[in-house]
């Protein structure tokens, strides 16, 4: 047997003859510029800039907003608290769901609260978190916090539940320290549900703060579009929605991917 | 004495699965304990491993345990040398000596993914040897492996505990294996427990 022939199972390369696919940055420039095509195919058909505002007349906009530094103050503000709520509701969820993963008597008991603020409707705890706090700062971080932990827990809880006996095991033999065990045990198994749980939970996140915004604070995204809304000013609200969804586009490129690679490194191996 | 053992009773639920089983291995001694499956080999082996405490009697273990396992049982996202370093808490040297000692000197970087289950295997008694145990827990560790992969890690093992000589505990239901690692040996039957 030649050295090549011992190696090709374990190569896991695609076919040999045809076209090599494209990579993977190529792929999303010529797909998010297929709907920026579409976008000025409708505004076109649509022909009132008034209703439906083209890229031609939108970009413009959004560089004067962002020359003269109020897109990147509302921007900014925005980022800063889908940062704060995003950190709060995965730390807080992380723990929760862990621990109703590996207790079942501790899920018995919490389980039935988890379906309850599962099914509460963000505006709801949005209103009463304004009401009950105040509209400042921290109702809003609490606000998007809460709506957001029990997705967390759940999403968690499902991954606690997928740990393997054998491997907690053969570390209990061994006689591997609590922080060993967490770290080399423990969240490796978990990255997989961690993963998906930050991508779904920070576009969860973003959107909820748009309506923190939008309903009690005088900075932001949110706050911004609703002002454009009052105005009719379609061109505006369509200027900050494209900017932050262009943020959150570079945070899951430069930030949550690497991070998944470099978790899921040993499986490409 | 390493390890002695005194269960008075283990039960799983209203069944009891292990009676007055008493026996005490000492170093350079290895107990093979055979018989059919769910007699209550692996959770006497889980017991000893300190695994499951929910039985009446008193165990004694003195020293270090390491243990290897029917399936590898290894970090797959850890490298071979990592799989070493990180359970035991030895250094990387002592961890490629370990790498060496079963024949896989130069594939410390590799992850267990890209190892046969051969290979595998022999990390798994790797991990073991280099924890220096003074207790060696076997769990059918040569179960569904093929003849000749047999043969080669009964050697190993049979090098390794004349090496390091730790109180062992071989779970077993082949007799030729426990014939030839075993310096004495005990079979389990549903009724009684016999000490040969």
């Amino acid at each position: 047997m030649t050295l090549r022939e011992a190696t090709a199972p374990r190569a896991r390369r695609g076919p040999v003859s045809g076209p090599r696919p494209l990579p993977g940055w190529a792929v999303r420039v010529v797909s998010l510029s297929g709907l920026l095509a579409f976008w000025w195919v409708l505004a076109w058909a649509k022909a009132d800039p008034m209703v439906l505002p083209g890229p031609q007349a939108v970009f413009p906009r959004l560089a004067a907003e962002a020359a003269s530094g109020a897109l990147w103050l509302h921007l900014g503000a925005t980022l800063w608290r889908v940062v704060q709520a995003f950190a709060a509701a995965m730390s807080l969820g992380l723990v929760l769901g862990v621990l109703m993963g590996l207790l079942p008597q501790l899920n018995r008991w919490l389980d039935p609260w988890l379906v309850f603020f599962l099914n509460l409707p963000a505006l709801v705890v949005i209103v009463l978190c304004f009401l009950w706090i105040g509209l400042n700062e921290t109702a809003a971080i609490v606000a998007v916090a809460i709506n957001k932990i029990p997705l967390v827990t759940a999403m968690m809880r499902e991954g606690a539940r997928a740990l393997s006996g054998p491997l907690s095991d053969m570390a209990h033999v061994f006689g591997m320290s609590p922080v060993a065990r967490l770290r080399h045990i423990l969240l490796p198994q978990l990255a997989p549900h961690l993963a998906a749980t930050a991508r779904a939970g920070l576009s969860l996140i973003w959107k909820i703060v748009l309506v923190v915004e939008f309903l009690g604070r005088g900075q932001g995204v949110g706050f911004k579009i609703h002002l454009h809304f009052q105005m009719f000013d379609v061109t505006m609200v369509m200027v900050y929605a494209l900017s932050f969804i262009a943020v959150m586009l570079a945070i899951e490129t430069l930030i949550l991917q690497p991070l998944e690679a470099r978790a899921r490194r040993w499986r490409d191996a | 004495m390493s390890l002695q053992v005194a269960i008075r009773s283990k039960r799983f639920g209203e069944t009891i699965v292990l009676r007055d089983l008493v026996f005490q291995v000492a170093r350079g001694e290895v107990l093979a304990v055979l018989g059919p499956s769910g007699v209550g080999k692996s959770t006497l082996l889980r017991i000893i491993a300190g695994l499951d405490g929910d039985f009446e009697g008193q165990l004694r273990c003195e020293g270090r345990v390491a243990m290897v396992f029917q399936e590898p049982t290894l970090m797959p996202w850890r490298s071979a040398l990592d799989n070493l370093r990180l359970t035991t808490g030895v250094d990387a040297r002592q961890s490629e000596a370990a790498l060496a000692r079963v024949g896989l000197a130069g594939k410390g970087a590799l992850y267990p993914g890209q190892l046969s289950l051969g290979q595998q295997r022999r990390l798994s008694l790797a991990r073991a040897y280099a924890a220096k145990p003074d207790i060696l827990l076997l769990d059918e560790p040569f179960v569904s492996l093929d003849p000749a992969l047999v043969a080669d890690m009964l050697a190993l093992t049979e090098s390794v505990i004349a090496e390091q000589r730790p109180a062992t505990v071989f779970v077993t239901h082949a007799k030729a294996e426990a014939d030839r690692l075993a310096t004495r040996q005990m079979v389990l039957s549903a009724q009684e427990q016999t000490c040969l």
